[in-house]
């Protein structure tokens, strides 16, 4: 620690340069900060499943209807000890198509399945009862001014009322929010009561998009998803049961390799700053081999010597990385105003700043090595005598 | 004249300088270079989507979806209203005088992509026997068609190249039934090579569908006229709540929701990657400037003006940043152009799939990128150069 003062010094010796390698260093850290945040909102999913949880769909595919009838043979295998269901509503709002997910939910066996919603007793017992409520996430809430007690009208780009029409209205009875900012994203939804949907609709009554099963054991996961598989085998409606965070990570694939693209873009970045301040660094220690050598003069070590120079490239990747993944944190919450809640909240993870501190390790190195064995080697005598 | 031949003349000397600060040029270079080389990759992957999407359909035919329903998977057409549509005068006939209309089931099935299990939402088809006079740029390539009534399929040659089990004489399980895979086609890189296709009323039976998703029809009169009548006559049918669009139009706003996400992705990596690489380039022009200090205030004592040192600052900057363009478009080129790829396109909810498109516009827009970069890194180095009087230059050098 004593010698901070000395690298803070060699640092700043000239100014400018120093300042703009540390920029470079920032804005690729920020970069990283940023685009690991779209990573983990794209995992999200994943994230915040409950080990606890199976979904069932349809086996071919997820847009086929499965009998809401299967609920009360789900419910009797062993293993699992609640049920929910939901179908997708297809919403279009001010004419946009999907601006938010609905789904039409049974009220008391969706909120008992997700007990991270949290919503207030009063509202959950008022959405229990009216048979057209619905209740809706905080952020959606905030983003189209709604209020409680209001008419909700949604339009369907998919289930028509018995009258043929595509324009239903809701009672707007209540708000739920989540703490967790992974489980935050998923609370950009209007849940409405099936009890009216289900009446009301033309097609389709009677069934239902998809399970939601609580279990007892989260290592019977797979054991109980066959059992389930099962009893439906060769049935009209042969069902698919996966553990949620599976589903969640099935789905996100579907995307394509998202991991894979981000990791491509800051393997460039980073190449790019590698050679950035590599470049700086090698061209740094050069101007200073007559003061490096005094330092050996006065009998620091080769390997202290060594030490210094990596330390300073270290100082330099711990700044621009800090400062970046700070600037990362302040940025985000303008993206997510910017996308207006389009995309699922960015935040970052705190893995994410374990990751960053690795790769400033791994550059620091890569950077200051080189120069650092050099003047390892270095001999006084050559080096006062200008013989590099 | 002497300002020009002043320009001219530090410039060159600038320029063969070069190679001996080889270390600090290629820094701007290969800065540049990933600037340039990320933002054209992220781009051409738009482009080749948005490409796809947009060359598929003809403005010669129309799709008919129900009033309300942006999107076909969305859209529900009964059957007896699939018919009414078929009848109306709007749509061109046959030489044996059917209509050509094509009513269509759009489901999705579930396929792994080649070497992995988890499914993806993979979009089969099923049209009826016009589809293929309608569809004229549609071929097969690999087997033969479908029969009618029968279980089997031909497979868009892209779905064939993503997804696990689609190669002809293959069989895949749908719901209630085995398929046999017939045939491969091709259409032109659209978005139906994307797409399994087979025949409607058997994909009806088999997904126990009792109507469709949509309406293709070939238009009796191609002009905004005949497209004008066609939507009067279904206006005037109460039987029918049904929106005809060209199938560019309809096809063009598939690509909304991926087409603008790339594109924010894109931009926003890219200026990141540029304020970045413009802090490398100012850090090399301030140290190619140090190292000729004498050599400026020596052209400046005897008589060089301050301009021409400006410019031939700038044009070096510009100079390195168009090789960095260059060669960040070309690697971009080498590396994407043609690659495929397969994503969930929002609008529709399925899989297509697209090859990255590097083109000509894209390259352009990198090296306008590049220059800009190369601007503002040489800008302030220069003006330095310039005003540094001549003996302070000449004395701590």
């Amino acid at each position: 620690m004593k010698y901070l003062p000395l690298l803070w010094a060699q640092l700043f010796r000239r100014k400018t340069r120093t300042v703009l390698t540390v920029l470079s260093v920032l804005v690729a850290f920020l970069l990283f900060g940023l685009l690991e945040a779209v990573q983990v909102a794209f995992e999200s999913g994943a994230d915040s499943a409950d080990a606890k949880r199976l979904l069932t769909t349809a086996r071919y595919s997820i847009i086929e209807p499965l009998p809401m009838a299967y609920a009360s043979r789900i419910e009797r295998v062993p293993g699992v000890v609640g049920i929910a269901y939901a179908d997708w509503f297809g919403a279009k709002y001010q004419n946009e198509s999907n601006a938010f997910a609905v789904f039409a939910v049974d009220p008391a066996r969706y909120l008992d399945m997700y007990p991270e919603f949290q919503i207030d007793p009063a509202q959950r017992e008022a959405f229990v009862k009216t048979r057209a409520g619905a209740v809706v996430g905080q952020r959606l809430m905030e983003r189209y001014g709604w209020k409680v007690g209001q008419k909700l009208p949604l339009a369907s780009e998919i289930h028509a009322k018995t009258d043929g029409s595509l324009d239903w209205e809701f009672d707007l009875v209540g708000v739920f929010d989540a703490e967790d900012p992974a489980v935050r994203a998923n609370t950009e939804v209007v849940l409405i009561n099936v009890a009216y949907f289900d009446e009301a609709r033309a097609v389709g009554r009677g069934k239902t998009g998809w399970y939601i099963i609580r279990i007892a054991e989260a290592d019977q996961a797979r054991a109980v998803a066959a059992d389930i598989d099962r009893i439906f085998l060769n049935s009209p409606d042969e069902t698919k049961t996966a553990p949620e965070k599976e589903f969640a990570l099935g789905f996100a694939k579907q995307i394509g390799d998202m991991g894979a693209l981000v990791t491509r873009i800051l393997i460039a970045v980073f190449f790019t700053i590698l050679i950035l301040t590599g470049n700086t660094m090698a061209q740094s220690i050069r101007e200073r081999i007559p003061e490096l050598a005094i330092l050996k003069t006065l009998g620091f070590s080769n390997t202290a010597v060594t030490a210094l120079v990596l330390g300073e490239a270290g100082l330099l990747f711990f700044i621009g990385a800090g400062l970046g993944m700070l600037a990362a944190v302040a940025v985000l919450p303008v993206v997510n105003g910017g996308t207006g809640g389009r995309f699922p909240p960015l935040f970052v993870d705190p893995a994410t700043w374990l990751w960053a501190a690795g790769v400033a390790v791994v550059m620091a190195l890569a950077v200051g090595l080189p120069p650092g064995l050099r003047v390892h080697r270095l001999r006084i005598v050559d080096a006062l005598a200008g013989h590099r | 004249m002497t300002w020009l031949n002043q320009v001219v003349q530090i410039t060159l000397v600038n320029l063969m300088n070069v190679p001996r600060r080889l270390g600090t040029s290629l820094v701007v270079v290969v800065g540049i270079a990933g600037v340039v080389g990320v933002l054209v990759s992220v781009l051409a992957m738009g482009e080749g989507f948005r490409h796809t999407l947009a060359s598929t359909g003809r403005p010669t035919r129309v799709i008919m979806l129900r009033a309300g329903s942006d999107a076909e998977m969305s859209s529900g057409i009964a059957r007896d209203q699939a018919t009414v549509l078929g009848s109306l005068p709007g749509v061109a006939r046959d030489g044996a005088g059917r209509p050509l209309v094509s009513a269509e089931l759009f489901v999705m099935v579930d396929l792994p992509r080649h070497g992995q299990t988890d499914p993806n939402n993979v979009p089969v088809r099923g049209v009826q026997p016009a589809a293929f006079a309608i569809r004229d740029e549609v071929r097969i390539v690999e087997g033969r068609r479908f029969e009618r009534g029968v279980r089997e399929v031909i497979v868009g040659r892209k779905a064939a190249r993503e997804f696990a089990g689609l190669g002809v004489g293959s069989r895949i399980a749908f719901r209630d039934s085995d398929w046999t895979v017939v045939g491969m086609f091709e259409s032109g890189g659209d978005v139906h090579e994307s797409e399994i296709w087979a025949d409607a009323e058997v994909a009806m039976s088999a997904f126990r569908r009792s109507g469709f998703q949509s309406v293709t029809a070939t238009l009796a009169d191609p002009s905004q006229a005949g497209l004008d009548a066609l939507k009067a006559s279904i206006a005037r049918d109460r039987r029918l709540s049904i929106n005809a669009l060209r199938e560019p139009e309809y096809y063009a706003k598939q690509a909304s929701i991926l087409s603008r996400l790339i594109g924010v992705l894109g931009y926003s990596v890219a200026t990141f990657m540029a304020i970045g690489a413009t802090f490398g380039a100012l850090n090399c022009m301030y140290s190619a400037i140090a190292s000729r200090q004498t050599e400026i205030a020596t052209l400046r004592a005897i008589g060089f003006g301050g301009a021409p040192v400006v410019v031939s600052v700038m044009i070096e900057a510009l100079a390195l940043a168009l090789v960095g363009g260059a060669l960040g478009g070309a690697l971009a080129y080498i590396y994407c152009d043609g690659a495929s790829l397969s994503t969930l396109n929002f609008n529709t909810f399925s899989q297509v799939a697209f090859d990255f498109r590097v083109t000509a516009g894209l390259l352009v827009q990198g090296l306008v990128c590049a220059l800009l970069i190369g601007a503002a890194g040489g800008l302030l180095p220069a003006i330095r150069a310039a005003r540094l009087p001549v003996t302070v230059a000449l004395r701590t050098a």
